[in-house]
């Protein structure tokens, strides 16, 4: 090995270290921790904060689209006295449209054929026909619930005013979001924040009852399928009822253009709400032609308020019914920022307080520098000089593996610290691989270049088998874990990579290094 | 300073005492896994809430439970923890299981619980650290992706091996991960410790290092075999774990020095994570000299008994 070649790559080695340093620490400023927390990413378990993770339940989009396609239906067919309606609440992408008579089939047909309905295979039945919407179509509407959705969360989460919240799509397609909000103490406000769907509908009432039962008895046990059993209380503090509303709403959660916190005459805190023009219009002539019947407030699919329509309306109301001052504010809040097009439920709910983060990097921490420290004296005694080379490729690793973090914005999680002494371990465990070759062909006689050369040749095979294994499994466990399983798969894929250049390379040209300084024959230290 | 210089253990006769060991840690395990403690899962895969309360004095666990029942909270499991290296236990944590098989109930029990202490608990001050609510659908979900990755992973080394060495190998090295694994999980049952994410993560991290072993010793058996192929089979193996048992007892040993800090320092969030390893590495070590090495020899052997060439397809010579 010529000595250029030698310094050459001594002065790779270096280079490495220093991009990893500036990895680790960025450009120095506001002292040694500041620089580190800056660059390096902690989990939510570290750091504390609010892990979520949500269901959309798309299935109601497809339902309230079927349902606006049925009500559309029916004015368009009124005239050939055919009547469009969902049978199946099980499949509620179906329409059937039934009494069509013979003189108006044509018609019927054009009108289905129309581009109105070009999200819908139609099919004749007997006595009508079968509308069944197409799947891109549901994908589509689908995919695009759950955008809109993550763009709510997101503008809501942002009102809070935190840094650096997640806000994403989870799983695969299984239409879940993932929230993560880190470092957040007040850990309620942020959850009853998210998890007011806040979904303000209006809806005519056909029907209340006492209570559920007693709604089951009156119908027969079948609600109808356009109509729907909401429970709710009869205006602020009364007794809790159940309503029988007609499905589609009269006015929806798109259709509100401002929400503000009042007070009612009695200085009870309220909301006051806006329409859009066009619902404004809408809901003008629906309360002008209804007068006298009665129409219910909706929230999140429970019902807030149910009044008698007294005069007609056009693009203001209120709604009152027990909220504190703070709760009138956080709801119209979500309200401005948006309804979600359809409601969400928790599916994982974990929050971790900011000082047991605190504790566990600290315990962490104390665990892998015992770790490490343990492992290079030992080295050191069980190999002497060449305990060196492993105790510098170590403290190598270590530093290469944080840059990785640093630069990558990986987050460093709990199990992560955990993949980082695993990291130590087998990288330990490849310089041991190499030494015991070398003893073993010094032993057979060689010369320290050869025992050297041997050595590395015989221990490289085996340090790539075991390690692109691991990293196998590390990469699968990437993509099927989650969070902190991730966490951990991305340091040891990253420790391992550390480690075959250390364990192989740096290690290796220390070695020559020696031999370089060393007389012809001269004893190695192993 | 060296160990093991010239190590001349017959590893091959013992096999006997080796399968006898083996199969006493794996079916007391299966057993309790059917009859005793079962599969001790965890918040993450069966659902329920977890929370974990940080008191400013070492708390009345019996008080604890006295609030909760006066507050109405039932089935609620209350244990208490040890702090840093066994130091004082402040921390208690109370488990409630799922409140329904829907998801719509899922935030019950948090606030319950909260209430609760803050009605009935008054010996000290305390703070909620950590909160846990896991669905049944989130449950699920978590249970088939660990699953899957254990799967996966597994197949995906036994293709690599099989690519790399021969399919024997990659067959005899699964098996003795899946020997791991079961005694692993045999070992939670037996002790009753749940299995959460994190414990998951230290099984896969350990079926990784099992592997490890493994794969050094087929290492040195491969090369072994291509330098002398008329010598017996079970010589070249017991050959070949003697020639790296120095570096599979230090390896092995210094991995479990830094896994049993993790045990010691690394508190009750990592206790399961570093409980699994401690297990794993103990028995992945095991395992690769008494189960997957020995399998080779007895594959061979059941080859020749039926006639076919007694060559151990071992010596490719990929290398």
């Amino acid at each position: 090995m010529g000595s250029n070649k030698l310094a050459g790559r001594i002065g790779f080695i270096v280079a490495v270290l220093v991009i990893f340093v500036y990895g680790i620490f960025g450009i120095p400023h506001g002292g040694f921790k500041q620089s580190l927390t800056d660059r390096i990413h902690l989990g939510l378990d570290l750091r504390g904060g609010i892990h979520l993770v949500l269901q959309v339940h798309v299935a109601e989009a497809i339902n309230t689209a079927t349902d606006r396609d049925v009500q559309s239906l029916n004015t368009a067919l009124a005239t050939a006295g055919a009547t469009a309606t969902k049978l199946d609440p099980l499949h509620p992408e179906v329409i059937t449209v039934t009494g069509v008579s013979a003189t108006q089939q044509s018609g019927v047909h054009d009108i289905l054929n129309g581009s109105a309905y070009s999200g819908y295979d139609v099919s004749s039945a007997t006595g009508g026909y079968t509308l069944t919407m197409k799947q891109a179509a549901i994908r589509d509407l689908e995919s695009r619930t759950l955008e809109q959705s993550i763009e709510t969360i997101r503008e809501r989460v942002d009102k809070l005013g935190v840094s650096e919240p997640v806000i994403e799509q989870y799983g695969l397609g299984d239409n879940q979001i993932l929230v993560e909000i880190p470092g957040v103490s007040n850990a309620d406000r942020v959850e009853s924040i998210i998890q007011s769907t806040a979904k303000l509908e209006i809806h005519a009432v056909v029907n209340s009852y006492s209570d559920m039962q007693s709604a089951m008895t009156a119908l027969n046990g079948v609600v109808p399928p356009d109509q729907v059993l909401m429970k709710g209380s009869n205006g602020a503090g009364g007794a809790d009822e159940v309503y029988l509303l007609k499905r589609l709403a009269i006015v929806e959660g798109t259709d509100f253009r401002d929400a503000q916190p009042s007070t009612d005459e009695n200085g009870r805190p309220d909301i006051t709400f806006n329409l859009t023009t066009e619902a404004g219009d809408r809901f003008y002539k629906y309360t002008d032609d209804n007068k006298g019947s009665m129409m219910a407030i909706v929230l999140d699919n429970q019902v807030r308020e149910a009044a008698t329509i007294q005069s007609a309306i056009r693009d203001q109301g209120r709604i009152t019914g027990g909220f504190s001052q703070d709760q009138a504010q956080d709801l119209s809040l979500m309200l401005r920022t948006g309804s979600l097009p359809a409601s969400i439920s928790y599916l994982e709910t974990r929050t971790v307080g900011p000082s047991l983060g605190a504790e566990s990097i600290h315990q962490g921490v104390v665990a892998a520098i015992a770790g490490m420290l343990a492992v290079m004296v030992f080295m050191l005694i069980y190999y002497r000089g060449a305990g060196i080379n492993a105790d510098i490729a170590l403290f190598l690793n270590l530093v290469i593996l944080l840059g990785f973090m640093g630069f990558s914005s990986a987050v460093l999680t709990l199990p992560g610290i955990a993949g980082v002494i695993l990291t130590i371990g087998m990288g330990v465990d490849s310089n041991v691989l190499i030494f015991e070759r070398i003893r073993e062909e010094l032993h057979l006689g060689k010369t320290a270049a050869a025992a050297i050369q041997d050595g590395f040749g015989h221990a490289w095979i085996t340090i790539l088998d075991t390690h692109v294994t691991t990293v196998v499994s590390a990469g699968i466990l990437f993509i099927f874990g989650t969070g902190p399983v991730q966490g951990f798969a991305v340091t040891l894929v990253f420790g391992l990579l550390a480690n075959i250049f250390t364990a192989v390379f740096v290690s290796r040209t220390i070695f020559d290094y020696l031999l370089s300084k060393k007389a012809r024959g001269a004893a190695l230290s192993i | 300073m060296e160990l093991f210089r010239s190590a001349n253990i017959d590893w091959l006769g013992k096999k006997w005492i080796f399968l006898g060991f083996s199969l006493i840690f794996s079916v007391s395990g299966v057993l309790s896994m059917l009859f005793w403690h079962h599969v001790p899962l965890g918040v993450d895969f069966k659902g329920g809430t977890q929370i974990t309360v940080h008191f400013d004095t070492v708390p009345n666990e019996d008080h604890i439970r006295a609030s909760l029942d006066k507050a109405g909270v039932h089935g609620a499991t209350v244990q208490q923890v040890s702090g840093p290296a066994g130091a004082v236990a402040d921390d208690v944590i109370v488990k409630l299981p799922l409140s329904s098989a829907s998801d719509t109930a899922h935030d019950q029990g948090r606030s319950e619980v909260e209430q609760a202490l803050q009605a009935g608990y008054h010996d000290s001050g305390f703070t909620v650290q950590q909160v846990d609510i896991v669905g049944p659908t989130a449950g699920r979900q978590l249970t088939k992706q660990a699953g899957f990755a254990v799967l996966y992973s597994l197949i995906g080394m036994l293709v690599y091996l099989w690519f790399r060495f021969e399919l024997i190998y990659g067959v005899a090295a699964v098996v003795a991960v899946f020997h791991d694994t079961l005694i692993t999980i045999g070992f939670f049952s037996l002790t009753n410790q749940e299995i959460t994410l994190t414990v998951i993560a230290a099984i896969l991290t350990l079926v990784g290092y099992s592997m490890n072993d493994t794969i050094v010793v087929f290492d040195r058996i491969r090369e072994n075999l291509a330098l002398n192929r008329r010598e017996k089979l079970s010589d070249v193996v017991n050959r070949s774990i003697n020639q790296t048992l120095s570096r599979t007892v230090i390896a092995s040993g210094l991995t479990f020095l830094t896994v049993l800090c993790l045990y010691v320092f690394g508190g009750e969030v990592l206790h399961g994570f570093s409980f699994a390893l401690v297990v794993g590495i103990l028995i992945g070590t095991y395992s690769s000299i008494a189960v997957a090495a020995p399998m080779l020899v007895a594959y061979q052997d059941w080859r020749t008994k039926r006639g076919k060439q007694a060559s151990l397809p071992a010596a490719r010579g990929r290398r």
